[in-house]
Protein backbone atom coordinates (compact mmCIF):
# COMPACT_ATOMS: atom_id res chain seq x y z
CA UNK A 1 0.00 0.00 0.00
CA UNK A 2 1.47 3.35 -0.93
CA UNK A 3 -1.07 6.04 -1.84
CA UNK A 4 -4.78 5.72 -1.08
CA UNK A 5 -7.35 7.92 -2.79
CA UNK A 6 -9.72 9.34 -0.16
CA UNK A 7 -11.64 11.59 -2.57
CA UNK A 8 -11.58 11.45 -6.34
CA UNK A 9 -11.61 15.08 -7.52
CA UNK A 10 -13.00 16.12 -10.90
CA UNK A 11 -10.78 14.22 -13.34
CA UNK A 12 -7.49 12.72 -12.24
CA UNK A 13 -5.79 10.30 -14.63
CA UNK A 14 -2.42 8.64 -14.98
CA UNK A 15 -0.60 10.05 -18.02
CA UNK A 16 2.86 9.88 -19.54
CA UNK A 17 4.10 11.41 -22.79
CA UNK A 18 1.61 9.43 -24.86
CA UNK A 19 1.07 6.28 -26.86
CA UNK A 20 2.93 6.56 -30.14
CA UNK A 21 3.23 4.10 -32.99
CA UNK A 22 -0.40 2.95 -33.06
CA UNK A 23 -2.21 5.86 -34.68
CA UNK A 24 -2.27 3.99 -37.99
CA UNK A 25 -4.55 1.49 -36.22
CA UNK A 26 -6.86 4.26 -35.01
CA UNK A 27 -5.39 4.31 -31.51
CA UNK A 28 -5.31 7.83 -30.08
CA UNK A 29 -2.11 9.19 -28.52
CA UNK A 30 -3.43 10.39 -25.12
CA UNK A 31 -0.65 11.54 -22.75
CA UNK A 32 -0.24 14.69 -20.67
CA UNK A 33 -2.05 17.77 -21.94
CA UNK A 34 0.81 19.92 -20.60
CA UNK A 35 3.92 17.89 -21.37
CA UNK A 36 6.41 20.46 -19.99
CA UNK A 37 4.85 20.29 -16.53
CA UNK A 38 4.78 16.48 -16.61
CA UNK A 39 8.41 16.25 -17.69
CA UNK A 40 9.63 18.73 -15.07
CA UNK A 41 7.60 17.08 -12.27
CA UNK A 42 9.30 13.78 -13.10
CA UNK A 43 12.79 15.28 -13.24
CA UNK A 44 12.25 16.87 -9.81
CA UNK A 45 11.72 13.47 -8.18
CA UNK A 46 14.56 11.73 -10.00
CA UNK A 47 12.39 9.91 -12.56
CA UNK A 48 12.99 9.76 -16.28
CA UNK A 49 11.08 12.68 -17.77
CA UNK A 50 8.48 10.52 -19.52
CA UNK A 51 7.44 8.52 -16.45
CA UNK A 52 3.72 8.29 -15.62
CA UNK A 53 2.35 10.94 -13.24
CA UNK A 54 -1.09 12.10 -12.15
CA UNK A 55 -2.77 14.72 -14.28
CA UNK A 56 -5.14 16.61 -12.00
CA UNK A 57 -7.88 18.76 -13.53
CA UNK A 58 -9.36 21.83 -11.74
CA UNK A 59 -10.67 20.11 -8.60
CA UNK A 60 -7.97 17.88 -7.17
CA UNK A 61 -8.25 14.62 -5.26
CA UNK A 62 -7.39 13.89 -1.63
CA UNK A 63 -4.54 11.43 -1.30
CA UNK A 64 -3.20 9.63 1.76
CA UNK A 65 0.50 8.73 1.72
CA UNK A 66 1.07 5.42 3.45
CA UNK A 67 4.84 5.57 3.10
CA UNK A 68 7.57 8.24 3.26
CA UNK A 69 7.78 9.66 -0.25
CA UNK A 70 9.35 12.27 -2.50
CA UNK A 71 6.83 14.13 -4.67
CA UNK A 72 6.72 17.20 -6.92
CA UNK A 73 3.69 19.17 -8.06
CA UNK A 74 3.91 21.32 -11.19
CA UNK A 75 1.56 22.95 -13.70
CA UNK A 76 -1.38 25.06 -12.62
CA UNK A 77 -1.76 26.17 -9.00
CA UNK A 78 -4.70 24.19 -7.64
CA UNK A 79 -3.78 25.10 -4.02
CA UNK A 80 -2.29 21.85 -2.77
CA UNK A 81 -2.01 21.50 1.00
CA UNK A 82 -0.63 18.78 3.24
CA UNK A 83 -2.33 18.64 6.63
CA UNK A 84 -3.49 22.22 6.09
CA UNK A 85 -0.14 23.78 5.15
CA UNK A 86 0.31 24.84 1.56
CA UNK A 87 2.77 22.85 -0.56
CA UNK A 88 5.14 24.84 -2.77
CA UNK A 89 5.10 23.91 -6.46
CA UNK A 90 7.95 23.13 -8.89
CA UNK A 91 10.31 21.59 -6.33
CA UNK A 92 10.93 18.23 -4.64
CA UNK A 93 8.91 17.75 -1.45
CA UNK A 94 9.49 15.08 1.15
CA UNK A 95 6.15 13.76 2.48
CA UNK A 96 5.98 11.88 5.74
CA UNK A 97 4.11 8.59 5.99
CA UNK A 98 0.50 9.09 7.13
CA UNK A 99 0.13 12.62 5.68
CA UNK A 100 -2.85 13.73 3.64
CA UNK A 101 -2.56 15.83 0.47
CA UNK A 102 -5.57 17.91 -0.55
CA UNK A 103 -6.26 20.39 -3.31
CA UNK A 104 -8.33 23.55 -2.93
CA UNK A 105 -9.19 26.52 -5.09
CA UNK A 106 -7.88 26.91 -8.60
CA UNK A 107 -5.53 29.93 -8.54
CA UNK A 108 -3.86 29.68 -11.93
CA UNK A 109 -3.84 27.22 -14.80
CA UNK A 110 -6.19 24.32 -15.28
CA UNK A 111 -4.14 21.16 -14.66
CA UNK A 112 -1.58 20.18 -12.05
CA UNK A 113 0.86 17.27 -12.34
CA UNK A 114 1.88 15.15 -9.39
CA UNK A 115 4.94 12.96 -9.82
CA UNK A 116 6.21 10.55 -7.17
CA UNK A 117 9.76 9.24 -6.96
CA UNK A 118 9.81 5.87 -8.74
CA UNK A 119 6.63 6.53 -10.72
CA UNK A 120 3.27 4.79 -10.49
CA UNK A 121 3.37 1.02 -10.84
CA UNK A 122 0.90 0.46 -13.68
CA UNK A 123 1.36 -1.73 -16.74
CA UNK A 124 2.41 -0.39 -20.08
CA UNK A 125 -0.19 -1.05 -22.75
CA UNK A 126 1.04 -0.50 -26.28
CA UNK A 127 4.25 1.03 -24.91
CA UNK A 128 2.54 3.66 -22.75
CA UNK A 129 1.07 4.05 -19.26
CA UNK A 130 -1.35 6.76 -20.37
CA UNK A 131 -5.05 6.37 -19.67
CA UNK A 132 -7.15 6.05 -22.85
CA UNK A 133 -10.55 6.73 -21.33
CA UNK A 134 -12.80 5.80 -24.26
CA UNK A 135 -11.18 2.44 -24.96
CA UNK A 136 -10.76 1.87 -21.19
CA UNK A 137 -7.11 0.87 -21.41
CA UNK A 138 -3.87 2.02 -19.81
CA UNK A 139 -3.29 3.99 -16.61
CA UNK A 140 -5.24 2.80 -13.58
CA UNK A 141 -7.67 0.17 -14.95
CA UNK A 142 -8.29 2.36 -17.99
CA UNK A 143 -10.21 4.96 -16.03
CA UNK A 144 -9.94 8.09 -13.89
CA UNK A 145 -8.87 7.70 -10.26
CA UNK A 146 -11.78 7.04 -7.90
CA UNK A 147 -12.27 7.07 -4.16
CA UNK A 148 -10.73 3.97 -2.60
CA UNK A 149 -8.15 3.37 -5.36
CA UNK A 150 -4.75 2.28 -4.11
CA UNK A 151 -1.84 3.52 -6.20
CA UNK A 152 1.34 1.49 -5.97
CA UNK A 153 4.69 3.17 -6.55
CA UNK A 154 7.88 1.69 -8.05
CA UNK A 155 11.24 1.89 -6.28
CA UNK A 156 12.94 5.25 -6.57
CA UNK A 157 16.24 6.35 -8.10
CA UNK A 158 19.42 7.00 -6.13
CA UNK A 159 19.06 10.75 -6.56
CA UNK A 160 15.55 10.70 -5.12
CA UNK A 161 16.74 8.55 -2.24
CA UNK A 162 19.55 10.90 -1.25
CA UNK A 163 17.19 13.88 -1.55
CA UNK A 164 14.71 12.17 0.80
CA UNK A 165 17.44 11.49 3.34
CA UNK A 166 18.55 15.09 3.21
CA UNK A 167 15.06 16.58 3.56
CA UNK A 168 14.16 14.10 6.29
CA UNK A 169 17.03 15.41 8.44
CA UNK A 170 15.80 18.98 8.07
CA UNK A 171 12.22 18.05 8.68
CA UNK A 172 11.64 18.66 12.39
CA UNK A 173 8.18 17.13 13.05
CA UNK A 174 6.35 18.74 10.11
CA UNK A 175 4.35 16.41 7.85
CA UNK A 176 6.40 17.52 4.85
CA UNK A 177 9.64 19.27 3.92
CA UNK A 178 10.17 21.06 0.60
CA UNK A 179 13.61 21.52 -0.94
CA UNK A 180 15.01 25.05 -0.64
CA UNK A 181 15.39 25.34 -4.43
CA UNK A 182 12.91 25.27 -7.30
CA UNK A 183 12.62 25.43 -11.08
CA UNK A 184 12.20 28.75 -12.88
CA UNK A 185 9.06 27.41 -14.53
CA UNK A 186 8.10 30.69 -16.17
CA UNK A 187 10.62 30.00 -18.92
CA UNK A 188 8.67 26.92 -19.93
CA UNK A 189 5.07 27.70 -19.07
CA UNK A 190 3.77 31.26 -19.04
CA UNK A 191 0.63 30.81 -16.93
CA UNK A 192 -1.19 33.91 -18.05
CA UNK A 193 -4.90 34.47 -18.41
CA UNK A 194 -6.17 34.87 -21.96
CA UNK A 195 -2.86 33.95 -23.64
CA UNK A 196 -1.85 34.61 -27.19
CA UNK A 197 -1.15 31.35 -28.99
CA UNK A 198 1.23 31.06 -31.93
CA UNK A 199 -0.22 29.29 -34.94
CA UNK A 200 1.05 28.02 -38.29
CA UNK A 201 -1.32 28.05 -41.25
CA UNK A 202 -3.22 24.79 -41.68
CA UNK A 203 -3.70 22.72 -44.83
CA UNK A 204 -6.94 24.50 -45.85
CA UNK A 205 -5.97 27.99 -44.63
CA UNK A 206 -6.33 29.47 -48.11
CA UNK A 207 -9.88 28.12 -48.46
CA UNK A 208 -11.30 30.49 -45.84
CA UNK A 209 -12.67 33.94 -46.69
CA UNK A 210 -10.14 36.74 -46.33
CA UNK A 211 -12.42 38.33 -43.72
CA UNK A 212 -12.39 35.12 -41.66
CA UNK A 213 -8.62 34.79 -41.94
CA UNK A 214 -8.29 38.34 -40.65
CA UNK A 215 -10.78 37.84 -37.82
CA UNK A 216 -9.03 34.65 -36.77
CA UNK A 217 -5.88 36.60 -35.91
CA UNK A 218 -7.56 39.79 -34.63
CA UNK A 219 -10.39 38.61 -32.41
CA UNK A 220 -10.19 36.57 -29.26
CA UNK A 221 -12.07 33.32 -28.72
CA UNK A 222 -13.75 32.04 -25.59
CA UNK A 223 -12.98 28.51 -24.46
CA UNK A 224 -16.36 26.81 -24.03
CA UNK A 225 -17.29 24.65 -21.02
CA UNK A 226 -17.65 21.66 -23.41
CA UNK A 227 -13.88 21.58 -23.77
CA UNK A 228 -12.03 18.49 -22.62
CA UNK A 229 -8.91 16.41 -23.18
CA UNK A 230 -10.06 15.64 -26.71
CA UNK A 231 -10.30 19.26 -27.76
CA UNK A 232 -11.01 22.85 -26.83
CA UNK A 233 -14.16 24.24 -28.42
CA UNK A 234 -13.94 27.95 -29.03
CA UNK A 235 -16.55 30.60 -29.67
CA UNK A 236 -16.03 33.97 -31.30
CA UNK A 237 -16.54 35.34 -34.78
CA UNK A 238 -17.78 32.57 -37.10
CA UNK A 239 -14.97 31.41 -39.38
CA UNK A 240 -16.27 30.79 -42.89
CA UNK A 241 -15.06 29.04 -46.02
CA UNK A 242 -15.07 30.70 -49.45
CA UNK A 243 -17.20 27.80 -50.63
CA UNK A 244 -18.41 24.51 -49.22
CA UNK A 245 -15.62 21.95 -49.13
CA UNK A 246 -16.09 18.19 -49.44
CA UNK A 247 -13.11 16.68 -47.71
CA UNK A 248 -11.82 13.17 -47.24
CA UNK A 249 -10.68 12.24 -43.74
CA UNK A 250 -6.97 12.56 -43.14
CA UNK A 251 -4.58 12.57 -40.20
CA UNK A 252 -4.80 15.36 -37.62
CA UNK A 253 -2.14 16.34 -35.09
CA UNK A 254 -1.89 17.65 -31.53
CA UNK A 255 -2.86 21.31 -31.85
CA UNK A 256 -4.68 21.08 -35.19
CA UNK A 257 -7.36 23.79 -35.35
CA UNK A 258 -10.31 22.59 -37.38
CA UNK A 259 -13.44 24.48 -38.34
CA UNK A 260 -16.69 22.47 -38.31
CA UNK A 261 -19.71 23.78 -40.30
CA UNK A 262 -20.90 26.02 -37.42
CA UNK A 263 -17.74 28.14 -37.82
CA UNK A 264 -16.52 27.66 -34.23
CA UNK A 265 -12.89 26.50 -34.09
CA UNK A 266 -11.87 23.33 -32.24
CA UNK A 267 -8.27 22.87 -31.10
CA UNK A 268 -7.52 19.15 -31.06
CA UNK A 269 -5.60 18.07 -27.96
CA UNK A 270 -4.18 14.97 -26.24
CA UNK A 271 -7.21 12.67 -26.68
CA UNK A 272 -7.94 13.73 -30.28
CA UNK A 273 -9.11 11.22 -32.87
CA UNK A 274 -6.37 10.12 -35.22
CA UNK A 275 -8.14 11.36 -38.37
CA UNK A 276 -10.63 14.09 -39.14
CA UNK A 277 -12.58 15.49 -42.06
CA UNK A 278 -13.10 19.17 -41.17
CA UNK A 279 -11.03 21.89 -42.84
CA UNK A 280 -7.96 22.92 -40.86
CA UNK A 281 -7.27 26.62 -40.53
CA UNK A 282 -4.17 26.32 -38.38
CA UNK A 283 -1.78 24.32 -36.30
CA UNK A 284 -0.61 25.44 -32.83
CA UNK A 285 3.18 25.71 -32.53
CA UNK A 286 4.39 22.77 -30.41
CA UNK A 287 5.94 25.08 -27.77
CA UNK A 288 2.52 26.62 -27.08
CA UNK A 289 0.56 23.37 -26.64
CA UNK A 290 1.17 23.28 -22.86
CA UNK A 291 0.00 26.89 -22.64
CA UNK A 292 -3.28 25.98 -24.36
CA UNK A 293 -3.72 23.03 -21.98
CA UNK A 294 -3.59 25.38 -18.99
CA UNK A 295 -6.37 27.69 -20.23
CA UNK A 296 -9.54 27.27 -18.18
CA UNK A 297 -12.94 26.97 -19.82
CA UNK A 298 -14.49 30.43 -19.72
CA UNK A 299 -11.19 32.18 -20.41
CA UNK A 300 -10.21 33.50 -23.80
CA UNK A 301 -7.36 32.92 -26.18
CA UNK A 302 -6.17 34.74 -29.26
CA UNK A 303 -3.92 33.67 -32.11
CA UNK A 304 -0.81 35.12 -33.77
CA UNK A 305 0.74 33.77 -36.92
CA UNK A 306 4.24 32.34 -36.63
CA UNK A 307 6.56 31.15 -39.38
CA UNK A 308 7.69 27.54 -39.53
CA UNK A 309 11.31 28.63 -39.03
CA UNK A 310 10.44 30.52 -35.83
CA UNK A 311 8.30 27.70 -34.48
CA UNK A 312 11.13 25.24 -35.09
CA UNK A 313 13.73 27.53 -33.51
CA UNK A 314 11.60 28.08 -30.39
CA UNK A 315 11.00 24.35 -30.09
CA UNK A 316 14.68 23.44 -30.39
CA UNK A 317 15.66 26.17 -27.88
CA UNK A 318 13.15 24.92 -25.32
CA UNK A 319 14.24 21.33 -25.73
CA UNK A 320 17.86 22.31 -25.21
CA UNK A 321 16.90 24.33 -22.10
CA UNK A 322 15.02 21.32 -20.79
CA UNK A 323 18.05 19.10 -21.31
CA UNK A 324 20.13 21.58 -19.31
CA UNK A 325 17.48 21.75 -16.63
CA UNK A 326 17.53 17.96 -16.38
CA UNK A 327 21.29 18.01 -15.82
CA UNK A 328 21.12 20.65 -13.09
CA UNK A 329 18.23 18.92 -11.33
CA UNK A 330 20.10 15.60 -11.30
CA UNK A 331 23.07 17.39 -9.77
CA UNK A 332 20.90 19.19 -7.18
CA UNK A 333 19.15 15.98 -6.11
CA UNK A 334 22.42 14.23 -5.31
CA UNK A 335 24.03 17.23 -3.62
CA UNK B 1 2.57 17.39 -52.97
CA UNK B 2 4.51 17.75 -49.73
CA UNK B 3 3.73 20.31 -47.03
CA UNK B 4 4.30 20.90 -43.30
CA UNK B 5 1.68 20.06 -40.66
CA UNK B 6 2.88 22.47 -38.00
CA UNK B 7 6.47 22.10 -36.78
CA UNK B 8 6.58 18.37 -36.04
CA UNK B 9 4.80 16.61 -38.93
CA UNK B 10 4.71 16.56 -42.70
CA UNK B 11 2.08 15.35 -45.15
CA UNK B 12 2.73 13.75 -48.53
CA UNK B 13 -0.33 13.74 -50.80
CA UNK B 14 -0.60 11.55 -53.90
CA UNK B 15 -4.00 12.68 -55.12
CA UNK B 16 -7.31 14.17 -54.03
CA UNK B 17 -9.83 11.40 -54.75
CA UNK B 18 -10.39 7.89 -53.48
CA UNK B 19 -8.54 5.91 -56.13
CA UNK B 20 -6.83 2.56 -56.12
CA UNK B 21 -3.63 3.93 -57.69
CA UNK B 22 -3.36 6.66 -55.07
CA UNK B 23 -4.02 4.10 -52.35
CA UNK B 24 -1.14 1.91 -53.62
CA UNK B 25 1.28 4.83 -53.41
CA UNK B 26 0.07 5.68 -49.92
CA UNK B 27 0.59 2.07 -48.86
CA UNK B 28 4.00 1.81 -50.43
CA UNK B 29 5.31 4.92 -48.67
CA UNK B 30 3.79 4.16 -45.27
CA UNK B 31 4.99 0.54 -45.34
CA UNK B 32 8.45 1.63 -46.36
CA UNK B 33 8.68 4.27 -43.63
CA UNK B 34 7.46 1.89 -40.97
CA UNK B 35 10.13 -0.65 -41.89
CA UNK B 36 12.99 1.75 -42.65
CA UNK B 37 12.41 4.69 -40.37
CA UNK B 38 14.86 7.61 -40.31
CA UNK B 39 16.37 9.13 -37.15
CA UNK B 40 13.66 11.13 -35.41
CA UNK B 41 10.77 9.30 -37.14
CA UNK B 42 7.90 8.75 -34.69
CA UNK B 43 5.11 7.22 -36.76
CA UNK B 44 3.00 7.74 -39.84
CA UNK B 45 -0.73 7.67 -40.56
CA UNK B 46 -1.89 6.60 -44.02
CA UNK B 47 -5.18 8.08 -45.23
CA UNK B 48 -7.23 7.91 -48.45
CA UNK B 49 -4.91 10.20 -50.39
CA UNK B 50 -1.74 10.74 -48.39
CA UNK B 51 0.65 9.88 -45.59
CA UNK B 52 1.21 12.10 -42.56
CA UNK B 53 4.61 11.57 -40.95
CA UNK B 54 5.24 12.61 -37.35
CA UNK B 55 8.82 13.30 -36.27
CA UNK B 56 10.83 14.63 -33.34
CA UNK B 57 12.40 17.90 -34.58
CA UNK B 58 15.22 17.71 -32.02
CA UNK B 59 16.31 14.20 -33.01
CA UNK B 60 16.02 15.09 -36.69
CA UNK B 61 18.19 18.17 -36.25
CA UNK B 62 20.75 16.31 -34.14
CA UNK B 63 21.23 13.38 -36.47
CA UNK B 64 20.98 15.06 -39.86
CA UNK B 65 21.92 18.74 -39.69
CA UNK B 66 25.62 18.46 -40.23
CA UNK B 67 25.50 15.66 -42.73
CA UNK B 68 22.99 17.56 -44.81
CA UNK B 69 25.18 20.64 -45.06
CA UNK B 70 23.52 23.99 -44.58
CA UNK B 71 20.02 22.81 -43.76
CA UNK B 72 19.06 23.46 -40.16
CA UNK B 73 15.28 23.33 -40.39
CA UNK B 74 14.02 19.93 -39.22
CA UNK B 75 11.14 20.23 -41.69
CA UNK B 76 13.49 20.80 -44.61
CA UNK B 77 15.63 17.87 -43.51
CA UNK B 78 12.66 15.51 -43.30
CA UNK B 79 11.33 16.81 -46.59
CA UNK B 80 14.60 16.06 -48.34
CA UNK B 81 14.70 12.57 -46.81
CA UNK B 82 11.18 11.90 -48.09
CA UNK B 83 11.95 13.28 -51.55
CA UNK B 84 14.98 10.99 -51.87
CA UNK B 85 12.88 8.13 -50.72
CA UNK B 86 10.09 8.78 -53.21
CA UNK B 87 12.59 8.89 -56.05
CA UNK B 88 13.82 5.43 -55.10
CA UNK B 89 10.42 3.93 -54.33
CA UNK B 90 9.16 4.36 -57.87
CA UNK B 91 10.24 1.04 -59.27
CA UNK B 92 9.16 -0.95 -56.26
CA UNK B 93 6.80 -3.89 -56.73
CA UNK B 94 3.44 -3.71 -55.02
CA UNK B 95 3.17 -6.57 -52.56
CA UNK B 96 0.14 -8.86 -52.46
CA UNK B 97 -2.88 -7.89 -50.41
CA UNK B 98 -3.65 -9.79 -47.27
CA UNK B 99 -7.18 -11.19 -47.39
CA UNK B 100 -9.08 -11.18 -44.09
CA UNK B 101 -12.32 -13.13 -43.92
CA UNK B 102 -14.83 -11.91 -41.37
CA UNK B 103 -17.78 -14.10 -40.29
CA UNK B 104 -21.03 -12.19 -39.84
CA UNK B 105 -24.32 -13.23 -38.31
CA UNK B 106 -26.78 -11.16 -40.37
CA UNK B 107 -30.18 -9.95 -39.15
CA UNK B 108 -32.13 -10.73 -36.00
CA UNK B 109 -30.64 -9.51 -32.76
CA UNK B 110 -27.27 -9.13 -34.45
CA UNK B 111 -28.54 -6.89 -37.24
CA UNK B 112 -31.65 -4.98 -36.13
CA UNK B 113 -31.68 -2.77 -39.25
CA UNK B 114 -31.33 -5.50 -41.89
CA UNK B 115 -35.03 -5.39 -42.81
CA UNK B 116 -34.97 -1.61 -43.06
CA UNK B 117 -31.99 -1.77 -45.43
CA UNK B 118 -33.83 -4.37 -47.54
CA UNK B 119 -37.05 -2.32 -47.66
CA UNK B 120 -35.18 0.89 -48.53
CA UNK B 121 -33.61 -0.79 -51.54
CA UNK B 122 -36.59 -2.97 -52.62
CA UNK B 123 -34.69 -6.15 -51.90
CA UNK B 124 -35.26 -9.20 -49.74
CA UNK B 125 -33.08 -9.59 -46.65
CA UNK B 126 -31.39 -12.57 -48.34
CA UNK B 127 -30.50 -10.40 -51.32
CA UNK B 128 -28.96 -7.79 -49.00
CA UNK B 129 -26.91 -10.50 -47.28
CA UNK B 130 -25.71 -11.95 -50.57
CA UNK B 131 -24.76 -8.52 -51.96
CA UNK B 132 -22.97 -7.52 -48.76
CA UNK B 133 -21.13 -10.81 -48.30
CA UNK B 134 -20.41 -11.12 -52.03
CA UNK B 135 -18.25 -8.02 -52.12
CA UNK B 136 -14.54 -7.47 -51.67
CA UNK B 137 -13.65 -4.49 -49.58
CA UNK B 138 -10.37 -2.63 -49.50
CA UNK B 139 -9.23 -1.15 -46.16
CA UNK B 140 -8.18 2.39 -47.12
CA UNK B 141 -7.40 3.58 -43.62
CA UNK B 142 -8.17 3.09 -39.93
CA UNK B 143 -9.47 5.83 -37.69
CA UNK B 144 -12.46 7.16 -35.74
CA UNK B 145 -12.06 4.41 -33.12
CA UNK B 146 -9.23 1.89 -32.52
CA UNK B 147 -9.27 -0.68 -35.32
CA UNK B 148 -12.20 0.93 -37.19
CA UNK B 149 -11.73 0.32 -40.94
CA UNK B 150 -12.69 2.76 -43.69
CA UNK B 151 -13.74 0.27 -46.38
CA UNK B 152 -14.23 0.87 -50.06
CA UNK B 153 -16.17 -1.21 -52.55
CA UNK B 154 -19.71 -1.71 -51.24
CA UNK B 155 -22.46 -2.29 -53.82
CA UNK B 156 -24.57 0.84 -54.27
CA UNK B 157 -27.63 -1.43 -54.46
CA UNK B 158 -27.61 -1.64 -50.66
CA UNK B 159 -26.60 1.95 -49.87
CA UNK B 160 -28.81 3.31 -47.06
CA UNK B 161 -28.79 6.65 -45.22
CA UNK B 162 -27.76 6.80 -41.55
CA UNK B 163 -30.44 6.46 -38.87
CA UNK B 164 -32.13 9.75 -38.07
CA UNK B 165 -31.48 9.17 -34.36
CA UNK B 166 -28.13 7.58 -33.55
CA UNK B 167 -28.02 4.72 -31.04
CA UNK B 168 -26.35 5.60 -27.75
CA UNK B 169 -24.50 2.30 -27.66
CA UNK B 170 -23.60 -0.11 -30.44
CA UNK B 171 -22.14 -3.48 -29.42
CA UNK B 172 -18.55 -4.24 -30.46
CA UNK B 173 -18.42 -6.27 -33.68
CA UNK B 174 -21.51 -4.66 -35.23
CA UNK B 175 -21.45 -4.46 -39.02
CA UNK B 176 -23.12 -1.36 -40.37
CA UNK B 177 -24.00 0.64 -43.46
CA UNK B 178 -23.94 4.43 -43.77
CA UNK B 179 -24.68 5.77 -47.23
CA UNK B 180 -22.28 4.02 -49.60
CA UNK B 181 -19.96 2.94 -46.79
CA UNK B 182 -19.83 -0.23 -44.76
CA UNK B 183 -17.72 -0.95 -41.71
CA UNK B 184 -17.36 -2.79 -38.43
CA UNK B 185 -17.40 -1.19 -34.97
CA UNK B 186 -14.38 -2.70 -33.10
CA UNK B 187 -15.38 -1.32 -29.70
CA UNK B 188 -18.73 -0.38 -28.26
CA UNK B 189 -19.53 3.26 -29.11
CA UNK B 190 -22.51 5.46 -29.91
CA UNK B 191 -23.27 5.64 -33.62
CA UNK B 192 -25.83 6.19 -36.36
CA UNK B 193 -25.05 3.46 -38.89
CA UNK B 194 -27.68 0.92 -40.00
CA UNK B 195 -26.73 -2.32 -38.28
CA UNK B 196 -27.14 -5.37 -40.51
CA UNK B 197 -25.11 -7.94 -38.59
CA UNK B 198 -22.46 -8.70 -36.03
CA UNK B 199 -19.14 -10.55 -36.10
CA UNK B 200 -17.89 -12.68 -33.21
CA UNK B 201 -14.31 -11.76 -34.18
CA UNK B 202 -12.46 -9.27 -32.03
CA UNK B 203 -11.18 -6.50 -34.30
CA UNK B 204 -9.19 -4.74 -31.60
CA UNK B 205 -7.16 -6.34 -28.80
CA UNK B 206 -4.94 -3.90 -26.93
CA UNK B 207 -2.62 -6.68 -25.70
CA UNK B 208 -1.84 -7.96 -29.22
CA UNK B 209 0.91 -6.69 -31.50
CA UNK B 210 -0.38 -5.17 -33.72
CA UNK B 211 -3.53 -4.50 -31.69
CA UNK B 212 -5.77 -4.21 -34.74
CA UNK B 213 -6.93 -7.23 -36.77
CA UNK B 214 -7.12 -5.10 -39.92
CA UNK B 215 -4.49 -2.91 -41.50
CA UNK B 216 -4.69 -0.38 -44.29
CA UNK B 217 -4.19 -2.25 -47.57
CA UNK B 218 -5.97 -5.43 -46.44
CA UNK B 219 -8.88 -6.88 -48.42
CA UNK B 220 -11.92 -7.83 -46.34
CA UNK B 221 -14.46 -10.48 -47.26
CA UNK B 222 -17.57 -11.06 -45.16
CA UNK B 223 -19.31 -14.46 -44.97
CA UNK B 224 -22.61 -15.33 -43.31
CA UNK B 225 -22.79 -17.61 -40.25
CA UNK B 226 -25.77 -18.81 -38.21
CA UNK B 227 -26.81 -17.31 -34.88
CA UNK B 228 -25.83 -20.61 -33.21
CA UNK B 229 -22.33 -20.47 -34.69
CA UNK B 230 -22.10 -16.82 -33.72
CA UNK B 231 -22.85 -17.58 -30.06
CA UNK B 232 -20.43 -20.53 -29.94
CA UNK B 233 -17.68 -18.55 -31.61
CA UNK B 234 -18.21 -15.66 -29.25
CA UNK B 235 -18.04 -17.97 -26.24
CA UNK B 236 -14.75 -19.45 -27.49
CA UNK B 237 -13.08 -16.12 -28.16
CA UNK B 238 -13.81 -14.83 -24.65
Amino acid sequence: MTITTLRSGLLTTIQDLGRYGYQKYGVIVSGAMDSYSLRIANLLVGNSEGEAALEITLMGPTLLFEKDMLIAITGGDLSPTIEGASVPLWRPVFVKKGSKLQFGLQKSGCRAYLAVAGGFAVNEIMKSKSTYLRAEIGGYQGRAIQEGDILEVNSMSEGAFSQIEKLKNKQNKRPFQPANWSVRWNEFLPLIKNPNIRVLPGAQYEKFTSHSKEQFFIQSFRVSPQSDRMGYRLSGPAIELEEKLEMLSEAVAHGTIQIPPDGNPIILLADRQTTGGYPKIGQVATVDLPVVAQVMPGQSISFTEITLEDAERLYLEKEKNLKQLAVSITYKLKQ
Amino acid sequence: MIEPVGDAAIVIRFGSEIEYRTHRKVQMLSNYLTQNSFNGFIECIPSYTGVTVFYDPLLVEKSHAYKAGQIFSPYKIVRSIIEDLLANLKGEEAEAHRIVEIPVCYGGECGPDLEFVAKQNNLTTDEVISLHSGGEYLVYMLGFAPGFPFLGGMSEKIATPRRSTPRTSIPAGSVGIAGKQTGVYPISTPGGWQLIGQTPLRLFLSEKEPPSLLQAGDVVKFYPISYKDFLEWKEESK
